[in-house]
């Protein structure tokens, strides 16, 4: 197995990730999450290594949790937020970029609403970049948290049946989950609202819904994504009441699903809108769960990507 | 100084001529064409196995100047002119002010003559400013000399507005060229819309934003006898609509960027801002549905839409990119490549569409190898490779899409009244 290395490599995305990476940062993290777990949570893999958490968009759970996934292996991470930075007082990305990259930086864990800015970020500094979302393009270590947690619960991801439900257009935990899911063999359904979900999706090897319930018959997995409140400015939906009485998840509609099934969410939530309060809470939800193996998750790919190995050092 | 360009093939599509002869140059003017002319004292350029053509023109560029000095100006574009094999360029009206008077026109074509090396043609604003609120004085602009009338960067979103423009100015019998996008359609957008935009989660500008404005301005052209001349066509539809137009009897002629004849959405995968321009490039269906427009007539005029910006406006993050590049050094080029060497234009063609067209949508005395004519003349090879390299633009702004790709055939010479401003690629200063 040690034949696969991320050492040195940028997490853009998932798009071009191959099963056998995954399939590394997911073994991983697995012992990763024993270090999250435990009462000393020093693990100096780390150790003198300098991570940079630059944010150019609002976030409580990607940031704190790649930020203590560095502490915990023993980096030192700083966070620089855009309204803190000098961006705000008119410099370029390119030339924050350089200013940060220069300081003994070996990754910068990078989140912007401008989709492929990531890749930019390749093109200009040296330092290993880590996609922590990219507009509406991807956000890699959500969707590997999210296949951490299903095998988790499920064993497998392979043939089971995953509905994404909501906001797919704006989402880049859609693409990212998409592109993963489908790779590690499950069967995946997209259902949403016409506005907020295209048929050219489709290509992308999963099948489209705009009924709920017909979507979410027999699903192993309901991972409902956040509508994107922010970003809807135009008619896309009529009212709140309405997406929530024909798109919501609720315990009806959890119902038409299999016994246990899972459920997920990558937070924030808008609890009541795409989510039903109960849902949220419930014995099916695993939305605690999940921020919990983010961190052991992002533990795992900060250690692959910037010292590499196999994780053969750490315990089982 | 005299010149006798020796031993190249002729392509003169408006006297049907089509063969290996010299021209001799005098005083500026074309004083012979035909077999084994004596030099006779003039300078003698060895054409043999290349292209002698009437001077290119691109009736579709942006140099920028006055205002926007920092991303070009007449000296560096119309170098970069001369450097692509252009001996004549149309520049549009969106500069800061904005080209909407007479004397602001003379102003201008004054400063082009002192600093350019090739001629520069204005491009009036339809309304002042570009705000689609009021005429701008057409009337007297068309004195002055321009070539046609643009709002070029903005769609005139009043249809009443717009078919008021076409009224007036068919008067004067010069185009109104229309950047045809319906703004609700585009606004938000970066890219074509369709599956490789999904993709990449960034928000589209669909080509029926294009078709739509383009069905309105037909419709008006069709009722007012107007000549509109639709900017840079992109779309499937759009050719279809402009063939269906011209069966019908409408005054329409149109123009499409050598760009969306290179190269597909697809292109835009690595997020390089050095492809994001409007109209976007879209896919593959579009691209061979402009290929067929240029191929049967429908399509007039292939353009640059030379439109550079300065680095640091360019060099940013793909969503916050302004349109457009710099086209003109390679234009020709990615002509030559992606319709010549692939069998789709003969040269006649390519001739027709970058010299002939141009200068009769632009009512300008230009496009023919003829005795007696001013001896603005372009030679160019058809098979010589070449790397582009942005360093060695002339012009100011860098960006290019064709950056690091090699292309087949290239500018060699450019005479401008009979005085070589440009030989195998050095531009004369």
């Amino acid at each position: 197995m040690g034949e696969v290395s991320l050492k040195g490599k940028h997490l853009l995305g998932l798009q071009h990730a191959t099963k056998e990476e995954i399939e590394l940062i997911l073994r991983v993290a697995k012992k990763m999450k024993k270090i999250v777990l435990s009462d000393d949570k020093k693990y100096p893999l780390l150790k003198g290594k300098s991570i940079i958490n630059l944010f150019m968009e609002n976030s409580t759970r990607t940031r704190s949790s790649f930020e203590l996934a560095g502490k915990y292996l023993g980096a030192d991470v700083i966070n620089i937020t855009k309204s803190g930075s000098s961006m705000a007082k008119g410099e370029s990305f390119r030339d924050t970029l350089l200013t940060v990259s220069y300081m003994g930086t070996d990754a910068i864990v990078m989140r912007h609403s401008a989709e492929g800015s990531p890749l930019y970020a390749t093109k200009v500094v040296d330092p290993i970049i880590i996609n922590a979302g990219d507009g509406a393009h991807e956000h890699p270590t959500q969707a590997l948290l999210d296949m951490y947690s299903i095998i988790e619960r499920k064993g497998t991801l392979e043939g089971k049946k995953i509905v994404i439900a909501g906001d797919i257009m704006h989402s880049r935990v859609a693409r990212s989950d998409i592109y993963g899911f489908t790779k590690m063999g499950a069967d995946v359904h997209l259902v949403g609202p016409r506005t907020l979900l295209y048929p050219e999706l489709a290509k992308m090897g999963v099948t489209i819904h705009h009924d709920v319930r017909e979507a979410v018959k027999d699903a192993d997995v309901i991972n409902v994504l956040r509508i994107q409140l922010e970003r809807i400015n135009s008619a896309l939906y009529p009212t709140n009441r309405e997406y929530a009485r024909i798109f919501g998840i609720n315990k009806n509609v959890l119902a038409l699903a299999k016994d246990d099934v899972m459920v997920m969410h990558p937070g924030p939530m808008n609890r009541g809108l795409e989510i039903a309060h109960d849902v949220a809470y419930s014995d099916e939800s695993a939305i605690q769960e999940q921020v919990r193996n983010g961190v052991a998750v992002r533990m795992a790919v900060l250690y692959l990507t910037i010292v590499g190995g196999d994780g053969s050092e750490l315990a089982d | 100084m005299n010149l006798l360009i020796k031993g190249g093939t002729i392509v003169n599509p408006k006297k049907q001529q089509h063969e290996v002869a010299d021209i001799l140059v005098k005083d500026g003017k074309i004083a012979e064409i035909g077999q084994n002319l004596s030099a006779d004292g003039a300078e003698v350029y060895d054409a043999t196995g290349l292209i002698v053509t009437p001077g290119l023109i691109d009736m579709h560029t942006h140099l920028r100047e006055p205002g926007q000095e920092a991303k070009e100006d007449f000296h560096s574009g119309t170098q970069a002119a001369a450097a692509g094999g252009f001996t004549r360029i149309a520049t549009m009206a969106n500069t800061k002010p904005v080209v909407d008077n007479a004397a602001l026109v003379r102003g201008l074509q004054k400063q082009a003559e002192l600093t350019g090396l090739v001629k520069v043609e204005f491009i009036g604003a339809v309304s002042k400013n570009l705000e689609g609120k009021e005429l701008a004085e057409m009337g007297d602009m068309a004195e002055a000399g321009v070539v046609g009338f643009s709002d070029d960067g903005h769609y005139v979103e009043s249809a009443a507005f717009m078919r008021r423009a076409l009224e007036y100015s068919s008067m004067f019998n010069k185009p109104v060229i229309d950047h045809a996008e319906e703004v609700s359609l585009t606004h938000e957008g970066h890219m074509h819309e369709g599956f490789v935009a999904y993709e990449m989660g960034v928000k589209g500008r669909p080509a029926v934003a294009e078709d739509m404005a383009v069905a309105r301005d037909l419709l008006l052209a069709q009722m007012t006898g107007g000549h509109i001349h639709i900017a840079h066509v992109s779309s499937k539809d759009t050719v279809d609509q402009i063939r269906a137009a011209k069966a019908k009897g409408i005054k329409v002629t149109c123009e499409v960027t050598a760009q969306h004849l290179s190269f597909t959405d697809e292109y835009l995968r690595e997020y390089n801002p050095a492809f994001k321009m409007a109209p976007p490039i879209r896919s593959e269906e579009h691209r061979q549905a402009l290929l067929a427009g240029v191929k049967d007539g429908t399509i007039d005029a292939i353009i640059t839409d030379h439109a550079p910006h300065a680095e640091e406006e360019k060099d940013v993050e793909f969503c916050c990119a302004p349109n457009g590049f710099s086209g003109l050094e390679t234009s020709l080029a990615a002509v030559l490549t992606h319709t010549y060497k692939t069998g789709i234009l003969t040269l006649d063609e390519i001739v027709n569409l970058m010299s002939v067209r141009p200068a009769e949508i632009m009512g300008v005395d230009a496009g023919v190898l003829e005795v007696g004519k001013t001896a603005d003349i372009t030679v160019f090879s058809t098979d010589e490779e070449w790397t582009v390299d942005r360093n060695l633009f002339y012009t100011k702004g860098k960006t290019s899409p064709f950056d690091g790709m090699t292309l087949t055939g290239k500018a060699k010479l450019t005479v401008v009244d009979g005085n070589i401003v440009m030989k195998e690629g050095v531009v004369t200063q």
